[in-house]
């Protein structure tokens, strides 16, 4: 049974790494849980919650001192100092940018688990902390930028005169983006947003926005799940988009991060200036270079035309109760998964994706970055292209030989020469009977071509109800000479009006049954299935 | 019946009403391509019938009227319709809906066996030809007879498995291939045969042939790929009436025969695309041969989930969507599934219903039930509308499916399954699976799904249980 240490973060970090609901999951995974005295002060939890949770309250320096000590920000060289060698140490470490910090913590001897390095996988969504934070970062954005504006967000008409709502452009809708969409639509502005990737329009209009498409002829296609950078002509058209934006909106939330790269410049300076006096501008961003021209992480910097542009860096930790209790129930998910006997001891295995990935030093050796993992959530590539649904319909099929041309060739030459030969051979019936065959058989496929896939049913009814045609073949028989054969006839016809009118009947009392969702009268027959989908008169 | 005059005669009549019936026919099955013409398709069906029936009955009565097998063929005639009729509209009307597949199963070797009855009757009866007109004649009727048994004898197997009155494992003989092409062969042979000397005996022969390829061709195939064997029969009588149609030098039995040959065959495509399996050997017959393998084992924890917190789930969610599989039809449970449709659609809650092709044991088995449960067709989905939302969706309530939302088949190559489009419900936020037991599914494979981290296990009947969440709510 290992001890886990929560530390007291840095000022002006807000957050804790463990919440006395998160240490309470901590101790039912056989941890001991060591909390430096006050804490969790800063996020509203009293370090009375923690005892009560089952925490011992301690100094730093055995929290420190634990086997597993949990962070929310990475540590100092002092802190690193007073790690124990061999201890496992959990928190944000951001590997991508502090290679010398992972090399202390090697150097050091301790494990290294970086929750910003969860990979985004199904499997691995209840710990990834960049989801949960950015969540929190959209929500506080819209909050920020409330605060600095001068108006209300929604329009109203009073009796002293008409408030026109405030209008919110949001670039870049991943999670932090469509949280601030969310917010921002629920205070009632209008939001618009935009983002390279076209398949979050439906998301952006689900939670209250509208999606400004840029119209170029490239699909961001990604197989990690994150936006990618974008090409040239893309950049110029959505340049424009961001400047008619500019000058048209009261709020500005930029969002726009490119894993390991510096932020991308989507507002410039002109952008800025073309902002009426009053205007806020959030720039999410800030810490990673800005998505606006003249913001300054951290800062709030207010422009010779009166614009408002706010880089704070640290909009989660605004939120420090909720930050807290998400990010430690993502790490306690973390805990789970590296603590499977449930019995307080750490277990790291490598041939795990989500394991490996977070691991980004051990004693000794830095481990970032992790082999490239490939993501299932990614949309495939036939729901973008309308090329070739069939091709990426199985991209896991090994690949079926297509026939070569001079095959193909043959074959039809073959089927051609059996028509001659038919035709030649056939006395007089035959080849009228072929041509109404080969006519009947093109008519059968081109009528069912695009049979709706809830009536395969019904029209497998009625196509048995019409194969009932072999009646009249029997019909006709049933008057011979021959008694054996009237007898068989008439069994014949028997069986064929059982298909007749069962089939017919069946299909009949199937089709009375297909009902559309109640929808206004107004909507009439081709009015699409989400039209109505969406009303419901009762 | 029509005075006749030199111009208009019985038959002259019959060939017109002939085009009108074929003509309507066509309009039936465009009509029965989407929801809002269906009706009328139907009505376009049910006249072309008529229209062929009564041409028909005319043709007769005015052939054979005053000769001395009149009386006893044309009684007969009306007694066979009455009783067929009657017999068809009450199975029509008592038929359980999820019982369909089999009643159209049964329906398919009705019309297998009337093709052999007709192609018999071919051969028994003196045809008055001579030349190679007689030659053609014998051809026709042993191809007649062929198809028609085979159509017959496959349907009994395809209605004795889906009613589960045989087991729905795939019959493995040895050298099943051979088989196959042997009886092909052997056809072939005797065909030749019987046009040098018409015997009696060869016939017979070729009957017992055709009726053992029938069954052989469909008790190899597996439970699980019922819906592409349905349609595969389907076409299959439908090319008997074809057959019957040389035979008796009929147009609209070819017409009407090909037509619902070739739709048939298409459907069969259709549901062979889904399953991500090749048309030409299921044709062949005798494709579910994908034996289990050991790479789909699958390890790990799952994560039961009572009903009363899968309600909890439902309640705080903000779009449902169900797939459902066989399992629900099993259950019965298409009514219970309506009601929390409906409960959940009441509070606001987005609930969308997502099929796949290959779902049930009939092409489209699932938007029947759904439908017979008063379930709106435009909440019904199929897995191409549908898939790219469920990475949206807050739950998914998967019902009596197993290989239509595994994982594997998009994620493992080296899975049996690999490669069959699948519905990805693994994306959204919460899965509850509903499920009897931890048993796989028809292709035998294991379902990595029910291990994965937001899947969370629902056991018992899926009737019961969609009643437990829906007292919860």
């Amino acid at each position: 049974m290992s001890r886990i240490g929560i530390v007291t973060e840095h000022s002006p970090e807000s957050r804790v790494a463990a919440t006395p609901a998160t240490v309470n999951q901590l101790v039912a995974l056989g941890y001991e849980v060591a909390v430096e005295a006050g804490a969790g002060a800063r996020s509203a939890f009293p370090d009375a919650a923690y005892v009560e949770a089952g925490a011992e309250i301690t100094d730093r320096a055995t929290a420190l001192g634990s086997a597993v000590v949990l962070m929310v920000n990475a540590p100092t060289d002092a802190d690193i100092a007073a790690l124990s060698p061999d201890a496992t140490l959990i928190g944000l470490l951001a590997p991508a940018f502090k290679p010398e910090l992972l090399q202390a913590l090697a150097d050091r001897g301790v494990t290294a688990l970086a929750m910003d390095a969860v990979p985004r996988i199904s499997r691995a969504q209840s710990m990834d902390v960049l989801s949960s934070m950015s969540n929190i970062s959209g929500y506080r954005a819209v909050i920020e930028a409330a605060h600095e504006f001068g108006r209300f967000f929604t329009g109203q008409v009073t009796a002293a005169g008409k408030v026109p709502p405030a209008k919110v452009l949001v670039a870049g809708a991943g999670v932090a983006g469509l949280a601030a969409i969310g917010a921002a639509s629920s205070l009632g502005a209008i939001v618009r947003a935009t983002d390279p990737r076209p398949e979050v329009a439906d998301q952006v209009k689900s939670i209250g926005g509208s999606y400004l498409a840029v119209e170029v002829a490239e699909q961001m296609q990604s197989t990690d799940g994150y936006a990618k950078a974008t090409s040239e002509d893309y950049d110029r058209r959505a340049a424009e988009i961001y400047s008619e934006q500019a000058a048209d909106v009261d709020i500005i939330i930029t969002t726009a991060l490119i894993p390991g790269r510096p932020a991308p410049k989507l507002i410039t300076a002109a952008d800025v200036a073309s902002m009426r006096s009053g205007s806020v501008i959030v720039d999410m961003a800030a810490g990673q270079g800005g998505n606006v021209a003249g913001s300054v992480a951290g800062e709030r910097i207010v422009t010779p035309n009166g614009v408002v542009i706010l880089g704070y860096t640290d909009l989660a930790s605004r939120l420090p109760t909720q930050a807290s209790q998400l990010y430690g129930t993502n790490v306690v998910n973390l805990l789970k998964l590296l603590t499977p006997g449930k019995d307080g001891k750490l277990v790291l295995d490598f041939d795990d994706v989500v394991q490996r990935s977070v691991t980004v030093a051990q004693p000794g050796a830095v481990t970032w970055p992790p082999p490239p993992v490939q993501v299932s959530a990614a949309p495939a590539a036939a729901s973008a292209g309308a090329g070739a649904p069939d091709a990426s319909a199985a991209p896991a099929k090994p690949a079926r030989k297509p026939m070569t041309p001079v095959k193909k060739v043959l074959l039809v030459a073959l089927g051609i020469a059996a028509l001659f030969a038919v035709n030649a051979i056939a006395p007089a019936p035959l080849p009228q009977h072929f041509t109404v065959l080969v006519l009947s058989v093109v008519v059968g496929f081109y009528v069912i071509g695009k049979v709706a896939h809830a009536l395969h049913t019904p029209l497998m009814s009625v196509t048995n109800a019409i194969s009932g045609i072999i009646i009249v073949g029997a019909m006709v028989q049933i008057t011979s000479s021959e008694p054996v054969v009237q007898v068989l006839a008439a069994v014949a016809v028997l069986l064929a009006a059982i298909n007749i009118f069962g089939g017919f009947a069946v299909t009949r009392r199937m089709l009375a049954m297909f009902s559309r969702g109640p929808a206004p009268a107004s909507a009439g027959p081709d009015a699409g299935p989400n039209a109505s989908a969406d009303r419901r008169s009762h | 019946m029509p005075e006749t005059t030199a111009l208009l005669t019985p038959a002259s009549i019959a060939g017109a009403a002939y085009i009108v019936a074929a003509l309507l026919f066509i309009l039936s099955l465009a009509g029965l391509s989407r929801h809002e013409t269906a009706k009328a398709g139907v009505g376009y069906g049910i006249a072309g019938m008529a229209i062929a029936l009564v041409a028909t009955v005319g043709v007769v009565v005015s052939d054979a009227w005053g000769s001395p097998q009149a009386t006893l063929g044309l009684s007969l005639l009306a007694a066979a319709v009455v009783i067929g009729g009657a017999i068809g509209l009450w199975r029509a009307r008592v038929v359980e809906m999820t019982g369909m597949p089999e009643l159209i199963a049964l329906l398919h070797s009705f019309v297998g066996l009337a093709a052999v009855l007709v192609g018999w009757n071919g051969a028994l009866e003196t045809s008055g030809l001579s030349g190679a007109l007689l030659d053609i004649h014998h051809a026709e009727v042993f191809i007649g007879v062929f198809i028609g048994a085979v159509t017959f004898t496959g349907s009994i197997v395809a209605f004795l498995k889906l009613s589960a009155r045989m087991k729905s494992a795939p019959l493995m003989l040895p050298g099943k291939n051979a088989l196959n092409l042997g009886a092909l062969v052997a056809f072939v042979a005797l065909t030749v045969w019987y046009v040098i000397t018409p015997e009696l005996w060869l016939l017979v022969v070729v009957t017992a042939l055709a009726l053992a390829l029938g069954w052989h061709l469909v008790a190899s195939i597996g439970g699980g790929d019922m819906p592409v064997v349905i349609s595969m029969l389907n076409s299959y009588s439908g090319w008997a009436a074809a057959a019957a149609g040389f035979l008796l030098n009929n147009d609209l039995l070819i017409v009407t025969g090909a037509l619902v040959g070739s739709s048939g065959a298409y459907l069969s495509y259709i549901m062979c695309k889904a399953m991500n399996r090749s048309f030409i050997s299921v044709i062949a017959g005798g494709f579910g041969i994908a034996a289990p393998t050991s790479s789909g084992e699958v390890q790990g924890e799952i994560h039961e989930i009572t009903a009363t917190d899968a309600a909890a789930l439902l309640r705080d969610a903000t779009s449902v969507i169900i797939t459902p599989g066989y399992g629900m039809a099993v259950a019965q449970a298409q009514h219970p599934v309506a009601d929390l449709t409906a409960k959940l659609r009441e509070r606001g809650v987005d609930v969308r219903f997502g099929i796949h092709p290959v779902a049930g044991r009939l092409p489209g088995h699932m938007n029947v039930l759904l439908a017979e449960a008063k379930v709106p067709y435009d909440v019904v989905e199929e897995m191409d509308e549908i898939n790219d939302d469920f990475a949206g969706t807050s739950v998914v309530l998967v019902i009596g499916a197993n290989d239509t939302v595994n994982p594997a088949a998009a994620e493992d190559p080296g899975s049996p399954i690999a490669g069959m489009p699948v519905l990805r419900v693994w994306e959204a936020s919460d899965v509850i699976v509903f499920k009897r037991s931890m048993a796989a599914g028809y292709a035998g494979v294991a379902n990595p799904l029910f291990t994965r981290d937001n899947t969370q296990m629902l056991f018992g009947d899926a009737k019961d249980r969609v009643e437990d969440i829906l007292r919860a709510l």
